[in-house]
């Protein structure tokens, strides 16, 4: 609708004056930026370089041929760390929308399952991961039950869902609750029943507005599968430290590092994203 | 002719507020009753009420002869019956145009895709929006916005329309293209309930305009006599302050 802009335009003097004066500011911030990082950053090198140790922490953590000998093992050991994370992540949306959906209806009938989902969220968000993790993984093959695994990569699994979908729950929830009741007003005046006005207006709008904290705990997700290591998963970490315990060398721990940060500074990237989208669009969401 | 609503003797409170005080109301098929009076005289209240948005602590009310102020009636049932608008238009901002207005019929009366994308497309047109069917309400203006919303209520063929004060958020130029609506559905022999503060539009539509103060109806008659000839000083003092501030 808006009209094209006239071809014939040429800037005013006072235009190209302003322009100028933005490029010379813009100039002397880079120059300021510049100076001042190489300054911290030169600052931070030089003191650990310089320190009386430098030479064996080289050696011990950032032994390049070893680093590039564990390799393969640490990597091998990552794509376990990935396939929790999806099988998890997966299982986690599901487990933490039924419990948002249960905790916010009030179906008379579903009330006993409403204090239970509460109940379940209260005490898995309030608990240490690394305890669940214990307790799920020494525990359950404890009681000795039939049919259960006593897998330790299916056990830390489980840990894993258990607490993040408590976690995911309360951000759904959020985004729920989040949603003007005018929407549901309006859903419910078409003759909709309450349910379908959850399916079709709430949630839509509610998984759309969480969207960008749901990929911060997805990223989240991926370094806490780190943790199930302490059951004897040989995951990226269990690898580095199978390694770092035969030689004394620790340069494994540095290189699972790296890879865990190869893949978790894009997605926190993207997620960052995300987030400003989110925001740019509801400042132009106006009157709803 | 009978009466499609039949209001008697309601009462609804907000805590210790009593917003509605045993107000009755009778709206007969094929007429337009205005109500009228201040903010929080119970204008919003009443129609959410209606719709069955608000449960009423005493009183009843009729849709057809059949009471829908009584607790076991499928609310769903009752709501596909009655039409409701908001002043702030409540459009489903994840859906376009179209599908704000298909939804309840395909979900609600349980019409499959193309019948109910055929009938609100014939509607979209009718109204000036045929354009829009595919856009998403951010995109469009408040007037366009709130005649969308309206269009989406009709979508149901209700039996009664209740439109809340669809005017107050608009600015003064898009006022008008809604109320031309309005003025249609009139003209088709729709049967409503409106709120609203355009007097000289109430003037055009109403067949009985209702003053309302402190959650009762103080006056009531045509608009001649209550907009021009008002006989209760409180409507007077109202009538006067709304001309002062030009909406007369």
């Amino acid at each position: 609708m808006s009209e094209r802009i006239n071809s014939a335009w040429s800037p005013s003097s006072r235009e190209l004056e302003r322009r100028s004066a933005r490029r010379r500011i813009s100039t002397r911030q880079a120059i300021i930026a510049a100076v001042s990082s190489t300054i911290v950053l030169g600052t931070l090198i030089s003191i650990a370089i310089t320190s009386p140790g430098w030479e064996v922490v080289k050696k011990t953590f950032f032994d390049l041929g070893y680093g590039r000998k564990v390799f393969p093992t640490v990597i091998a050991g990552l794509w376990i760390n990935l396939q929790l994370t999806f099988i998890g992540g997966f299982c986690i949306g599901v487990i933490a929308l039924s419990l948002a959906l249960l905790r916010t209806t009030k179906s008379p009938a579903l009330t006993p399952f409403r204090f239970l989902a509460t109940a379940y969220v209260d005490i898995f968000r309030g608990a240490p991961l690394i305890l669940i993790i214990l307790l799920v993984g020494f525990g359950v093959p404890a009681l000795g039950l039939k049919g259960i695994p006593s897998n330790v990569i299916f056990l830390g699994t489980v840990a894993v869902v258990l607490t993040y979908s408590a976690y995911v729950a309360e951000v759904i929830r959020s985004g729920i609750l989040s949603i003007h009741p005018s929407q549901r007003a309006a859903a419910r005046s078409l003759g909709l029943t309450s349910g379908q006005t959850m399916r079709y207006v709430v949630l839509p709008q509610a998984i759309r507005r969480v969207v960008p904290p749901l990929l911060n705990d997805f990223v989240s997700l991926l370094k806490d599968t780190g943790l199930v290591s302490i059951l004897g998963v040989t995951d990226a970490v269990r690898a580095a430290q199978i390694n770092a315990s035969r030689t004394f060398n620790y340069t494994p721990y540095v290189v699972a590092a790296i890879l865990f940060l190869l893949i978790t500074i894009p997605m926190t990237r993207y997620t960052d994203r995300a987030i400003r989208q989110r925001t740019n669009a509801q400042s132009s969401e106006g009157a709803i | 002719m009978a009466n499609v609503l039949e209001i008697s003797n309601i009462r609804k409170s907000f805590g210790n507020e009593l917003v509605l005080n045993n107000l009755s109301l009778s709206v007969p098929e094929h007429t337009a009753t205005v109500l009228i009076g201040a903010s929080g005289s119970g204008k919003s209240t009443l129609l959410r009420c209606i719709n069955l948005l608000e449960s009423i602590d005493d009183g009843q009310i009729f849709l057809d002869g059949e009471e829908i102020s009584d607790p076991i009636i499928n609310v769903d049932e009752v709501r596909r019956k009655l039409g409701m608008v908001f002043q702030s238009f409540n459009l489903f901002p994840h859906k376009t145009v179209l599908e704000n207005i298909t939804l309840a019929p395909m979900k609600v009366q349980g019409k499959n895709k193309d019948e109910a994308t055929a009938a609100a497309s014939a509607l979209l047109d009718r109204f000036d929006l045929g354009d829009k069917a595919d856009q998403y309400p951010d995109r469009l203006s408040g007037g366009q916005q709130q005649r969308v919303a309206i269009i989406r209520s009709l979508a149901l063929s209700p039996r009664l329309l209740l439109l809340d004060e669809i005017t107050s958020a608009l600015d003064p130029v898009l006022v008008n293209e809604v109320l031309s609506i309005v003025r249609d559905l009139k003209s088709d022999g729709m049967t409503m309930v409106l709120a609203t503060h355009e007097m000289g539009f109430a003037t055009q539509v109403a067949d009985e305009v209702c003053f309302l103060e402190s959650g009762n109806i103080l006056e009531r008659g045509s608009a001649q006599q209550v907009l021009h000839e008002p006989g209760n000083p409180k409507t007077q003092e109202f009538l006067r302050r709304v001309h002062q501030a030009g909406r007369l």
